[in-house]
């Protein structure tokens, strides 16, 4: 394939074979864990017993976003959602949806079946209408198996008018005018290492994808990667072909399976048609990438521990200077970016930086997928543009709390982020506002939290996390952070002084100041923030050894109120550490010290005698 | 030369481009302590010690300086309640996971972390409580010891094996607060294709690595009447020893040393050289027989046990290539059982053959098949020369004040050849002394060879030797012979006659020297001050060629008959095998 008529000719021919037929778009994204896969199977089977294998396409999609909803089904024409779907539901979806036109709207995504006298398309509810789709716009629409399914959006022209229309300068002049900044976590401006990368003399260069996505919670890289691993090839190539790169390495978790299985699918493709390998679209530009797998190191996230794992070396960060853009993988000059980010780019490329630029804020353009977790009633991924805020994010687009709760604060960032209290909600989600509250974009986690979490536990959660991935090279975070560990448990054992709250507290801003990499350096961020937003949970369980939240197992006391209790024995019955004495029709007692905080005779309570506190 | 300018506490100072903060600092006469940093080793700035401010428009910034390059104009603080505050803290931490015994600990006085504590008056080490490692010590190779629980996981140890020796059988393993320095699948070090160098405990800030010790055995031996216990003392041990006492590196205490031994009780005090003289004697023979006869070429030196057990296991299909020689260590310890048990009636059994070296490996040539030349070893026990110290302090000695003295007839005296042994390419010129005279059947004018001295890593020349021309190549650090041995495997390699020693800059720098802290090794060229000492030894002998040496015509004369005779094979000469590299 040489020419842009070869390249538009495939895509019409593309476009008219998807038009043809219809589409039931199955989510084998995340979904495969709810059963996807045999909801595919179901459809295949009955589709060939109704006869109609000719007119009806199943497709296995990738992630479609609303993960709490899976497995997810969209039939095209009409958009029409299916939700919870199993292979028990498909026979009636086939008979009186495919065969008789009548979508089954007792399957179907609730709000989209709201008023009787219509049916909602998908993108027409609350969790997407809101949303605008620019990294994951092919996720959930194509087949990630077919790379024609992703010319027939696009796919490759970029790639081609870069080669045939533009120079290397213009295109990293395109990514500087795009704002354009990083979504794996620091948001350094990506134009800006494009040309780092670009102005380097020394060859060979490198330019990686960072698909080591480590974050606990987030998962739209995998997403990417599943539903539209062509996006990430076009755009390495580009990046190859900018900065002067002929070799590109993919770093990928090989916790993803699948997300590997479909790049090796979509590389050998992509040599087949000829815009991947040698001679490019017949320009005479080489370009191939090779995959790399991770063990699963959160630290292997962060770019030189990243390019240090892929020269076969254990995954430790290296001091900076000098940068990677000099001297990266193998002592070369290397380009990282990381997967949410490539996915913007032949749109950037196709659709010009001020189109780009037009959308998000001034120092946050395009849009950013969070992948919202915890305490929230829609579960999922979800891509808005920069600046949107939380309170959007989390009432308007998930739902808000589930059992109507009360948000009490999110935490975004992962394990190196912040949490973000109530008083925030309104908190522009970019880059710059995030930092200022003391929290961060990070790669886009996003965990709700009610007012039955305990702060200080969340932040021991993220802090164990991050005290079983320190590398361990650098003192401060690999003694530092354990200690801080050490400290945390004492205070969720009621055992702590405010003194140990002073030795946290330096802690943390010494860690912050001398830790070797970013990851050693944001480690206290989680603690640093609740301290700052929540300290009183923190003195509470110092000083007046309680846990507000009821969280913390060494600090909760079940008490039973006499005035309650009718003495029906039901507590007594259900305490697995016989801890509760009394005789019937006579009030109950709780003996504290054989008490295991299990919380089984507080649920048993049929008076609501038994309290938390 | 780019040149940047910079202040380091206010005081200027200019430095090439690329310099390293701390460099620049000692430039400046301002001391930046470090821990991890060990120049040309390990530059990770793994351990934070060495943080300084660099003052910047938007606030100071904490950076390390063993890892941060100079920059034009750059303003450096090195001493502000920040840093000091810093450091403190990263010592706090590092003592929190540290077993602080240190009052029994075998670098107790000589520690790096000790003396960080004294310098930055820590007077709270248990500032920082919580979990601690004490993990069992590591006693499984016949040479060292590793106790992690000592450890401070600075790398240094880590960087040697893999970057410099290029062996690399320790590694980190586990991760964050778990991580422990060890072998792969954290085996023993005995069951790795470790070599023995000792160079890991030669970079040791603490007190993890250490030699196995055998004090306790050589006094023992001393106190028993029934045996007659001699010593040796390899060339490099005189050069080094004087530091354990204070002395300047490369200053040179053999007769004090000689003096020393006699006092702590050994029946006869020899010398190593003898067994190098000794050495060249045989092994110029055998480079002669080789040239003449076609042999396999290049011949490579076999006097360093370190660098045999390398050879055995990572070129196992070159061992042809090898001297077939035993060390000088070796020679001398056969020669002491056999000529010199003979000459004084004593029974070799009765014999406590004890030897000095700048080296770890020695401890394992003792044990090699092939060195019991009177059917019992050669060498019984083997003391560093760290160890030689800690027995002269333990006996009461005050070196200082004692006499010079000179070693014991019959196998004690040497030459100038002899004594340049312990420098790298001192082996090679000492053996050329000898082939060349032999060759050309002319006396050398000046019997120097001054292409294949320096601390070069790989140093290479040319001779013209009665009308032929011989290509030699001195090598030094396992590193550096890999890349030799890599052009004789391939069959480029155009020399005939190659010195390898296995630590970089020889036996001077050996695995057992005296450990020189950071502070003074990240700025002084110790390796080549020793060496130098040597070299200032050998011009002061009246004799510089070994087979000029009147002990060593007297042990043919009376023993051996001719260099290479059936009894000088019986004595003097080795096997070697193949091993796995594991």
């Amino acid at each position: 394939m040489k020419t842009l008529e070869e390249l538009l000719k495939l895509k019409a021919e593309a476009q008219a074979a998807m038009a043809q037929k219809t589409r039931v778009l199955v989510c084998c994204g995340g979904c495969t864990s709810s059963g996807s896969l045999k909801v595919t199977a179901a459809f295949e089977k009955e589709i060939a017993a109704a006869g109609l294998a000719d007119k009806v396409q199943v497709v296995k999609t990738g992630c479609m976003g609303l993960c709490s909803q899976g497995p997810i089904v969209v039939i095209q024409p009409g958009n029409i959602f299916y939700s919870h779907i199993d292979e028990l539901k498909v026979g009636k979806i086939v008979n009186e949806h495919l065969m008789g036109g009548k979508p089954v709207k007792e399957f179907l995504y609730p709000e989209t079946v709201a008023d009787p006298d219509k049916i909602l398309a998908m993108a027409e509810t609350n969790f997407y209408k809101k949303q605008l789709c620019l990294a994951l716009r092919n996720c959930g629409h194509i087949s990630p198996l077919h790379i024609e399914e992703y010319i027939a959006r696009d796919g490759y022209e970029a790639l081609w008018r870069c080669l045939n229309e533009k120079k290397p300068e213009e295109i990293v002049q395109t990514m500087i005018d795009s704002g354009l900044r990083g979504r794996g976590g620091a948001g350094f401006p990506t134009g800006k290492k494009w040309l780092l990368a670009a102005q380097q003399k020394e060859t060979p260069k490198y330019v990686i994808c960072n698909a080591d996505e480590g974050d606990p919670g987030a998962f739209m890289d995998r997403s990417v990667l599943e539903g539209d691993p062509h996006v990430i090839l076009e755009a390495m190539t580009i990046a190859g072909y900018a900065t002067g790169s002929h070799h590109g390495y993919i770093y990928v978790r090989a916790e993803y399976p699948i997300a590997v299985q479909r790049l090796e699918i979509a590389i050998d493709q992509a040599h087949k048609l000829g815009v991947l390998g040698k001679n490019i679209f017949e320009t005479g530009f080489d370009f191939d990438i090779e995959l790399r797998l991770g063990a699963g190191a959160f630290v292997c996230g962060e770019g030189s521990a990243l390019m240090t794992s892929i020269e076969g070396n254990r995954g430790e960060p290296r001091q900076k200077p000098p940068r990677s853009a000099e001297k990266g993988l193998f002592q070369k000059p290397s380009l990282l970016n990381n997967v949410e980010t490539y996915a913007n780019i032949p749109q950037i490329i196709l659709k010009g930086a001020d189109w780009f630029k037009a959308i998000g804020t001034e120092g946050s353009t395009g849009t950013k997928v969070f992948a919202v977790g915890g305490k929230i009633n829609n579960t999922g991924l979800v891509e808005v543009p920069m600046g949107t805020t939380l309170r959007e994010v989390v009432y308007d687009i998930c739902g808000g709390i589930p059992g109507g709760g009360k948000f009490k604060a999110a935490q975004t960032g992962g394990p190196s982020g912040g949490c973000i209290p109530a008083d925030h909600l309104d908190v522009k989600m970019d880059f710059d506002s995030l930092k200022k509250i003391g929290s961060m974009m990070g790669s886009g986690g996003l965990i709700v939290m009610d007012e039955h979490t305990c702060m200080v536990d969340i932040a021991k959660f993220f802090l164990e996390f991050t005290v079983d991935e320190s590398c361990g090279k650098c003192v401060p975070c690999r003694i530092g952070t354990r200690r801080m560990l050490d400290i945390l448990n004492k205070i969720t054992m009621g055992q702590a002084t405010m003194e140990d709250l002073d030795k946290l507290e330096e802690l943390c801003s010494h860690i912050q100041q001398n830790s070797l990499c970013g990851l050693g350096q944001s480690a206290p961020n989680p603690v640093v923030s609740t301290l700052k937003y929540f300290r009183d949970e923190y003195i509470a369980h110092i000083v007046d050894k309680r846990c507000p939240a009821g969280v913390c197992k060494k600090l909760v006391r079940y008490t039973i109120d006499k005035t309650k209790c009718k003495g029906c024995t039901m507590c007594a019955r259900n305490c697995p550490a016989v801890a509760i004495s009394g005789s019937i029709r006579q009030p109950h007692e709780i003996d504290q010290v054989k008490c295991l905080k299990c919380g089984a005779c507080m649920s048993n309570c049929k008076f609501g005698a038994i309290s938390k506190g | 030369m780019d040149m940047v300018n910079l202040k380091v506490n206010g005081i200027s100072v200019s430095v090439p481009k690329g310099t390293k903060i701390v460099a620049a600092a000692h430039e400046a006469g301002v001391k930046v302590p470090t821990l991890c940093y060990l120049k040309g080793v390990n530059e990770i700035a793994s351990c934070r010690i060495c943080m300084v401010e660099v003052v910047g428009p938007r606030g100071n910034s904490l950076v390390p300086a063993c890892a941060q390059p100079v920059k034009e104009g750059m303003e450096v603080l090195t001493n502000t309640p920040r840093v000091l505050d810093a450091r403190r803290r990263t010592l706090q931490l590092i003592l929190s996971d540290h077993n602080k015994k240190c009052l029994s600990c075998v670098r107790n006085g000589k520690c790096e972390l000790q003396e960080l504590c004294h310098e930055m008056n820590m007077d709270d080490e248990d500032h920082f409580k919580g979990a601690q490692h004490l993990p069992p010590v590591d006693d499984s190779a016949v040479h060292m010891d590793r106790d992690n629980s000592k450890c401070i996981l600075c790398r240094r140890c880590v960087s040697m094996c893999t970057n410099i020796q290029q062996i690399g059988v320790i590694g980190a393993n586990n991760r964050g607060f778990n991580t422990q320095i060890g072998c792969a699948f954290e085996r023993g070090l005995g069951e790795t294709s470790c070599v023995s160098c000792g160079q890991c405990i030669a970079v040791c800030p603490t007190g993890a690595l250490y030699e196995k010790s055998y004090i306790d055995e050589v006094l023992a031996a001393i106190a028993d009447p029934k045996k007659h216990v001699v010593v040796q003392t390899a060339p490099s041990v005189r050069v080094g020893l004087g530091e354990e006492f204070g002395y300047p590196i490369g200053t040179d205490v053999e007769g004090k040393m000689a003096a020393a031994l006699r006092r702590i009780g050994f029946d006869k005090v020899f010398d190593t050289d003898f067994g190098a003289d000794l050495t060249i004697m045989e092994e110029a023979n055998e480079f002669v027989e080789r040239v003449k006869t076609g042999g396999v070429l290049p011949m490579i030196t076999s006097c360093s046990p370190g660098w045999v057990k390398y050879c055995e296991h990572y070129y196992p299909d070159q061992l042809a290539h090898l001297s077939t020689c035993k060390s000088p260590q070796q020679m001398q310890g056969a020669v002491t059982k056999t000529y010199y048990a003979k000459k004084a009636g004593i029974d070799p059994k009765d014999i406590v053959s004890v030897s000095v070296m700048p080296c770890t490996a020695k401890k394992f040539e003792i044990g090699r098949d092939g060195q019991e030349a009177a059917g019992v070893k050669d060498v019984d026990y083997v003391l560093t020369t760290r160890e030689l110290a800690r027995m002269i302090k333990r006996v009461g000695l005050d070196f200082r004040s004692l006499p010079d003295e000179t070693f014991d007839d019959p196998i004690g005296e040497s030459t100038g050849a002899a004594v340049i042994f312990g420098a790298t390419g001192g082996v090679m010129e000492a053996a050329l002394r000898t082939a060349v005279e032999t060759l050309t059947g002319e006396t050398l004018a000046r019997p120097e060879f001054h292409e294949v001295r320096g601390q070069e890593g790989i140093k290479e020349a040319t001779y013209n030797v009665a009308g032929m021309e011989v290509k030699v190549a001195v090598a030094s650090s396992t590193g550096n012979a890999r890349k030799i041995m890599d052009q004789i495997r391939a069959g480029t390699a155009p020399w005939h006659f190659v010195e390898i020693m296995c630590c970089p800059g020889g036996c001077v720098n050996g695995g057992g020297q005296p450990q020189v802290p950071a502070s003074i090794r990240n700025f002084v060229n110790v390796p080549k001050l020793r060496a130098d000492a040597l070299y200032r030894n050998n011009e002061a002998k009246t004799i510089r060629k070994s087979h000029e040496n009147p002990s060593i015509k007297k042990i043919y004369a009376d023993f051996l008959g001719k260099p290479g005779s059936e009894t000088a094979h019986h004595v003097l000469h080795t096997h070697y095998v193949p091993r796995e590299v594991c």
